[in-house]
């Protein structure tokens, strides 16, 4: 009889524990539930409820600002990913390998655009560009976005590097591979999921960012955060709704891809 | 730069040759680092110490001006309201979100992994998009309002829109998960056994949660206040957004000194001061635990 009386309180203390989580998770999702339900609001601005409609869906590429503040932030992610995840890469290896003076100070550098509030690194950016007299736009907003991505990716794939891959390199050597031959075939596919993640990480986190961009951007062209940004005063329109909407699908569907491919890699290795 | 100093430090022959693969290879992650880190930083730092301009130009001349700004009341009550809506966020995070990342942890590995996941997508949408519905949520005529009015809770309205407790939900849910995490991972590896040890030489649960979970969880929580403090002491988009021009953090201060007012050295100069509170906590930080420990991704 005890006994159960235990197993009871137990039972309830568990469902007061999922409880808890079920209504933490509903705060975090509410958001992007209510992001998605006035993508098919029927008003031009989005006061409030006026109706069911999809047409902000068919008239998503109607809107060239929109559209083209899409295309550049894409840009400048495929750009910042593509050059912080190259540096980052080979960077993790030689900071991981190799003893040199400076890497302790280098080791520490590496922290500071992951700590310090974003504002300060933009502000700082900034000010060294106009002392030079560099015309901000593209450039800028990729040095600034590689500024924050490069660590990240120096940190994530640096957690991927052991000790066996450089048995592994030396064995590749051994048997006549040079260098590049031994970092293609050996080194890469060894630490390829870090490189994948910090892929995807510099990816989002680019593609996400408000503060570089809005800092760092010219007059010409803006971002997609720092059109939503610049939108918020007057109210974000619907088709803007909408197009984030098909992007956190599109995000959703790369990430189980992704995963699907890690698996399949993880099998891979180990047969 | 940095090659420079690598070749000329006097190293033996055999030890030379290897130097090509460790300039290749970490050569432009340190360059980046000191020509786009180390350098800005510094000269944000010597900037904070010139004046301003009559038309919002830099006067190169050493003073302390920018600083005596700061400590003017109508800047240092903003310096004080972002400290206190940092802390505010923090301790939040920390209330809700620890015991949320010991619920997980407690669950079966599978699940556990599946729920971590869920937290963080929310987090690839739009961080702006998902403060705008909190915005649609609480309009003077959106659903919050409506609801309360409609079942006679309140006869007006409530005015939601560009308050403080507005930005402050905000802070919170975006910070959350930035809190859960590292939490998440400490309480993960804490022993089971230990805590069966500790019941059975006849603690009770509180005991046993403030004399062994929360000291062994306790490098997980520091960089939990890490990882929430810092950020929203320096944001700028959540009172943008959520605040409407009326609510100003230090962030706000900073990017407005950029912009129309243009005063670079007191923007420069707050900037210091996130950094002096950055360090400040990590100081603190590495006092118990390696830097290396932090849980930053």
């Amino acid at each position: 009889m005890k006994e159960s009386r235990i197993a009871k309180k137990k039972r309830r203390w568990n469902r007061l524990c999922n409880g808890y989580v079920f209504l933490i998770y509903a705060v975090l999702y509410l958001p992007v539930a209510v992001m998605m339900i006035f993508s098919f609001n029927d008003q031009r601005y989005n006061y409030y409820w006026n109706g069911f409609t999809t047409q902000w869906y068919a008239k998503l590429f109607s809107n060239s600002s929109l559209v083209g503040s899409l295309v550049y932030s894409l840009l400048i992610a495929v750009l910042s990913t593509l050059l912080s995840v190259f540096i980052g890469t080979i960077g993790a290896l030689g900071l991981k390998r190799y003893e040199f003076k400076m890497k302790k100070y280098i080791n520490n550098l590496l922290y500071i655009p992951i700590i310090v509030p974003e504002i300060v690194m933009a502000v700082a950016l900034l000010i060294i560009f106009m002392k030079i007299g560099v015309a901000l736009g593209l450039g800028t907003i990729l040095i600034g976005h590689c500024t924050f991505c490069i660590p990240y990716a120096v940190v994530t794939i640096k957690g991927r590097i052991s000790g066996d891959n450089e048995t592994l390199e030396e064995a590749s050597m051994d048997l006549g591979a040079d260098r590049v031959q031994t970092f293609l075939r050996v080194t890469l596919p060894n630490i390829f999921p870090g490189v994948m993640s910090a892929a995807f990480l510099a990816f989002t986190l680019s593609f996400d960012d408000v503060v570089m961009s809005n800092m760092l951007a010219g007059a010409k062209q803006s971002t997609l955060p720092v059109l939503i940004l610049s939108m918020s005063r007057t109210g974000v329109t619907p088709d803007v709704n909408a197009l984030t909407t098909i992007m956190i699908l599109v995000i959703v569907a790369a990430m189980i891809l992704n995963n699907m491919i890690l698996k399949a890699f993880h099998r891979g290795t180990k047969k | 730069m940095n090659g420079k100093n690598i070749v000329s430090d006097g190293m033996s022959a055999p030890r030379k040759k290897n130097r090509i693969p460790v300039l290749a290879m970490a050569g432009p992650v340190s360059v980046w680092m000191v020509l786009f880190v180390a350098l800005p930083m510094l000269y944000v730092i010597y900037i904070s110490f010139m004046s301003r301009g009559v038309f919002g130009d830099v006067v190169y001349e050493f003073s302390l001006e920018s600083y005596q700004t700061i400590l003017d009341p109508t800047y240092f009550k903003v310096v004080l309201k972002s400290l206190k809506a940092a802390g505010i966020t923090t301790v939040a995070c920390l209330l809700f979100g620890y015991p949320l990342a010991y619920i997980i942890a407690r669950k079966p590995k599978e699940t556990a992994a599946k729920l971590v996941t869920l937290i963080m997508i929310p987090f690839w949408t739009n961080s702006l998009m998902r403060l705008n519905s909190w915005l649609l949520l609480f309009q003077t005529s959106g659903p919050v309002n409506n609801f309360l009015t409609g079942h006679g809770l309140v006869r007006e309205p409530i005015t939601f829109v560009y308050t403080d407790g507005l930005v402050m939900l905000g802070l919170i849910t975006n910070m959350l998960p930035f809190a859960v995490l590292p939490l998440y991972s400490t309480i993960e590896k804490l022993e089971k056994s230990l805590l069966e040890a500790s019941a059975d030489l006849g603690a009770d649960a509180v005991t046993t949660f403030t004399r062994i979970t929360l000291p062994i969880t306790f490098p997980g929580i520091f960089s939990a206040i890490i990882l929430v403090f810092i950020p929203s002491l320096g944001i700028y988009t959540v009172t943008d957004m959520l605040g409407g021009g009326k609510v100003l953090y230090i962030g706000n201060i900073i990017k407005n000194q950029f912009g129309s007012i243009r005063n670079w050295p007191l923007g420069a100069a707050l900037s210091v001061l996130l950094i002096l509170v950055t360090m400040l906590l990590i100081f603190i930080y590495t006092r118990f635990a390696k830097i290396d420990d932090m849980e930053v991704v």
